[in-house]
């Protein structure tokens, strides 16, 4: 198999930036499902014990939310929803069985790939204003109980729009191949490029000309 | 833990049976609060706080009878002072103890996360077991009743126990024990039913045509019941809630929302493994790679 060229898709600090938002992100939702479902609790283990499960876990959150906003800015401009990416929608079934042809020209990112990053970032600013609200001993004493009990629920469904967002994101970049890479060393192939994401790689072509 | 005599109905955070093997010998206890016979000499509070050993900080005089303002973690049970004219010109003071209800369907336990930190014995008593409490406050999510309070000093969930010890052994709650007018009586919950029968008939003679029994049963009933002169007000008692149930919200979060949750997240790793195995990974072609 051909090497191919690089191209540079998260320079380091993007990707420094990505996996502190995904430690942040897998140890809030950890010590989070832990206290959400009995099933769970023993993940609290993990933390030291309940208590300190339930000490770290906002501030985990907090941190996470920092971190994601940074991230969030960075890539906003790349997030915008296009009409190619309508188009590239009505091909979701042949995309899923790898069998799409003629798609429409994806830029930096698709639509699977935007929705992911407007419900991450609809659902961690939810997380973290219904988690002020709940959070003791600190700021819960605030509020008037009822507000805590629709704050619990906004919490934990967030949470759960969130985690799967995250298994779903976790899985696309498993599933396309030579996709990890971008994370982790910060380069994807031409023919990555060219492949998933045309008018990116058009436009990266145009500007190292 | 859990006293050998008072055995285990309901566990927090626990979804296998709790140990209940000799529950069938357990009686509902129940406690009566008889307010028209209170005279507010706050002695069921200062018996509270000699048989737990509470000790809460002094406050301030707000101008007002209720001391301390509120219940606190060193503080389960407050006498509430409402003066209310029911009839024009006809002034009522109605002093109302404050505390755990123990309900038979408890929101503290329904929301509590910590397996066993909160228990209900089989005679019907809540308890809380302090050294599981993590301190997340969902408990007072919970609680219809705004009773659970989480300590400045520890970050524990504190409440009214009904004495579990004392009942343990066959005594009677302190605040019980104390009550010099017997505005307090304890024992099974058929028997105060009883008696606060009486009681209620002696009111209606004496023209609270409302008389009644507070045995909310949005909650599934209480381990401890008031006699209320204007028992279709109850709302005049310091704002005792007039149909008390767990919250819809608490409802949700610790009924469907649970099981729905784990099977989504469940499906969404499955559906990614099947997909994988039956679609193959989603590669850029050889051909495409060889024309760079």
């Amino acid at each position: 198999m051909s090497q191919g060229k690089l191209i540079e898709r998260y320079n380091a600090s993007e990707r420094a930036n990505h996996w502190l938002v995904a430690i942040s992100f897998i140890l809030a939702a950890l010590s989070g499902l832990a206290l959400f479902h009995p099933a769970f609790f023993w993940l609290t283990n993990l933390f030291g014990s309940g208590t300190w499960a339930r000490i770290l876990h906002p501030f985990i959150g907090a941190l996470m939310f920092l971190l994601f906003i940074v991230m969030a800015l960075r890539f906003w401009k790349h997030n915008r929803i296009t009409d190619a990416d309508r188009q590239w929608a009505k091909h979701m079934t042949e995309i899923l069985q790898n069998k799409a042809k003629d798609l429409p020209e994806i830029g930096k990112y698709n639509l699977g790939q935007k929705y992911l990053f407007w419900a991450l970032l609809t659902t961690i600013t939810l997380m973290l204003i219904s988690g002020i609200v709940i959070w003791q001993p600190w700021f819960a004493p605030l509020f008037p109980i009822p507000l805590l009990r629709i704050a619990v629920l906004v919490h934990a469904l967030s949470a759960f729009v969130a985690i799967l967002c995250l298994i779903v994101h976790v899985y696309a970049s498993y599933w396309t191949r030579g996709s990890i890479r971008a994370m982790t060393r910060g380069t994807v192939t031409a023919a990555w490029a060219k492949h998933h994401h045309p008018a990116w790689f058009r436009e990266v072509m145009n500007k190292n000309r | 833990m859990a006293l050998q005599s008072l055995d285990i109905k309901a566990r927090s955070a626990t979804t296998t049976p709790s140990p209940d093997v000799r529950a069938a010998g357990a009686i509902p206890v129940a406690k009566l609060i008889d307010i028209s016979k209170c005279i507010g000499c706050k002695a069921c509070q200062a018996a509270c706080m000699e048989w737990n050993d509470l000790r809460d900080t002094i406050g301030e005089n707000v101008g007002v009878y209720d001391n301390p303002a509120d219940l606190s973690a060193e503080s389960w049970t407050v006498m509430r002072f409402s003066e209310v004219e029911v009839e024009q010109g006809r002034l009522e003071w109605l002093i109302r103890k404050d505390g755990c209800m123990h309900c038979a369907n408890p929101g503290c336990l329904k929301a509590c996360p910590s397996p066993g930190a909160i228990v209900q014995y089989s005679n019907g008593i809540v308890d809380f077991h302090e050294e599981n409490c993590i301190g997340c406050g969902y408990c007072i999510t919970g609680c219809p009743f705004n009773i659970p309070r989480l300590s400045k000093k520890d970050n524990k969930a504190y409440k009214c126990t009904l004495c579990s010890d004392r009942v343990a052994v066959g005594l009677e709650p302190a605040c019980v024990k104390t009550c010099p007018t017997g505005a307090i009586v304890f024992g099974s919950k058929v028997d105060m039913i009883h008696h606060a029968e009486g009681r209620i008939t002696d009111l209606k003679e004496r023209g609270f045509q409302n008389a009644g029994l507070y045995d909310p049963q949005g909650v599934g009933g209480t381990h401890v019941m008031y006699v209320l002169q204007h028992a279709d007000q109850p709302q005049l008692y310091a704002g005792l809630p007039n149909d008390p149930s767990i919250s819809p919200m608490v409802a949700i979060w610790k009924g469907i929302t649970k099981p729905l949750m784990n099977f989504g997240l469940g499906m969404a790793v499955l559906a990614g493994l099947f997909h994988f195995v039956t679609q193959g990974p989603n590669e850029a072609k050889e051909e495409e790679e060889e024309k760079q």
